[in-house]
């Protein structure tokens, strides 16, 4: 579980939860309550070399697919690799077992860029 | 947007709102693959409002509909429904329709909501030769389906002489003190009814029947689920599927066109057609990994394009994605080797499968192809 009030949140709906030189990424609660029945999450390659704000992995629902962007720039560590047989879990705890990767931090300043949690929960409210 | 006499009542069951061509229907309540599953399983039931009603009567009703439809409506008397399609003089498909016979010189054809205006217009211009009238009802008239393997016990609670109707069978019955037509039909693959009332009894008869159906596992289903059970069912979907370009032997229907029953508008385009061999067609695919193919997505055999998906979806009771789409010589579609659906840049693997993906367990005549 990555207690979802210390986590980090872009304004693409992704959480992060930074731990030393590596965040744990996922999709909030709020996106997954808007995406509905996942269906499907296609994950990067560990190894892969992603950027903040850039598209890295891909969730669906029965109806539609939606772009997840990364929160940090570095390289993905770890992926979920359970998720391909239990998409379910991205809706029944989107900050615990429906995690979706792991990325060591090349820029770890850039959390200045993601929201706090009450933040995030303003921006949820208002669009702000 | 338009909205249906039920609005009220999927803002209070939480449906999830969208706009469906033009009218603001619910896509989902609890989630699409809960509601697949209870119509799989149990029964569901469906605002369909939407869709469209046309009354056709007179003297030379028959004749008049005999002549824009490819099945044959002569078959069916009073109280028997058929599927059927309304082709152009090219043999594409102008809409499809359920046409019912209520009694003898009277009957109730059913169209899609999109093509409502087209198909009156249809209507209008080819009964001009005809002592029949035409008589559009969508705005008068409310539609519900109710379907699932439970749905007949909820019909026994409701409308017990409804209840015993044959699949494609038709009755009008009372409730609210008006007349709503209840049939066999429906658009899931699955046993089930659809009901046809007056706009101002269809609210009280569908809080009956999600109270009734409670008992049996009746869950509030959106547009979503419908799509999904219709495509594992192998139901067209007009407008995506097929329309005015492809015909009814292409779309792998040929099944609804009755060759013997005299002439109708689009026969001899499809007697050529026949003849000729059909050049393209629909076929059924399904993903051999994991991925969600959708609408538009094109597919290959090896690094050689066949087409685009009409209609695809991950198929909740298959677990896997589906689609359709039309190939050119479909009859060599089965041997195709090294198929794949282009899915975000990468090419999924794919197999050709039969048409339907999916048949309901069968239970006496229920078979999707069978009308009684």
């Amino acid at each position: 579980m990555f207690n979802p009030e210390i986590c980090l949140y872009a304004k693409s709906h992704e959480w992060a939860h930074v731990d030393g030189e590596s965040a744990t990424a996922g999709i909030s609660d709020h996106a997954q309550h808007e995406i509905t029945d996942v269906v499907y999450v296609e994950l990067p390659q560990v190894g892969r070399v992603v950027e903040q704000g850039k598209p890295c992995a891909v969730v669906e629902s029965v109806k539609a697919a939606f772009d997840v962007y990364s929160p940090f720039s570095g390289e993905i560590s770890e992926v979920n690799a359970e998720l391909a047989s239990h998409p379910e879990w991205v809706n029944q705890a989107p900050h615990g077992q429906g995690w979706f990767f792991k990325v060591r931090l090349a820029k770890p300043g850039e959390k200045e860029n993601l929201m706090s949690f009450e933040q995030y929960r303003e921006f949820i409210k208002t669009g702000k | 947007m338009k909205r249906t006499v039920l609005y009220e009542e999927h803002v209070k069951m939480g449906g999830r709102l969208v706009d469906f061509h033009g009218w603001e229907l619910p896509v989902q309540f609890s989630g699409i693959l809960e509601e697949h599953g209870a119509v799989r399983g149990a029964c569901g039931v469906f605002d369909v409002s939407h869709m469209g009603q046309v009354f056709v009567s007179g003297q030379e009703a028959l004749g008049f509909l005999q002549k824009i439809n490819s099945n044959d409506v002569s078959k069916i008397g009073p109280g028997k429904a058929v599927y059927s399609h309304l082709l152009n003089e090219n043999g594409g498909v102008v809409d499809d329709v359920i046409v019912s016979c209520l009694e003898s010189r009277s009957y109730l054809v059913v169209v899609n909501a999109a093509t409502t205006e087209k198909d009156v217009a249809w209507f209008k211009r080819h009964a001009s030769g005809f002592k029949a009238a035409v008589e559009p009802a969508s705005e008068r008239y409310a539609m519900v389906a109710l379907q699932g393997p439970r749905s007949e016990a909820v019909v026994r609670r409701l409308f017990p002489e409804a209840a015993a109707l044959p699949r494609f069978g038709i009755k009008t019955q009372q409730a609210e003190g008006r007349e709503v037509f209840v049939s066999r039909t429906g658009y899931t693959g699955e046993d089930g009814f659809e009901f046809i009332a007056p706009n101002e009894s269809m609210p009280a008869l569908y809080r009956n029947l999600v109270e009734h159906g409670k008992k049996e596992g009746l869950v509030p289903c959106g547009l979503g689920a419908r799509d999904t059970l219709r495509l594992e069912a192998g139901y067209l979907l007009y407008g995506q599927d097929v329309d005015d370009e492809h015909t009814p032997l292409e779309a792998g229907y040929g099944w609804v066109v009755k060759w013997n029953k005299g002439d109708f508008i689009g026969r001899e385009a499809l007697l050529r057609q026949k003849s000729e061999g059909l050049k393209r067609g629909l076929i059924g695919l399904e993903l051999l990994d994991r991925g969600v193919p959708r609408p538009s997505y094109p597919f290959f055999q090896g690094s050689r394009r066949l087409g685009e998906l009409a209609s695809a979806t991950f198929s909740p009771t298959l677990k896997k994605g589906i689609g359709v789409g039309y190939v050119d010589r479909p009859g060599e579609a089965p041997a195709f080797k090294d198929v794949s659906v282009l899915i975000h840049g990468r090419k999924a693997p794919a197999r050709v499968v039969p048409l339907p993906f999916y048949k309901t367990a069968a239970k006496g005549e229920r078979s999707l192809y069978v009308q009684s």
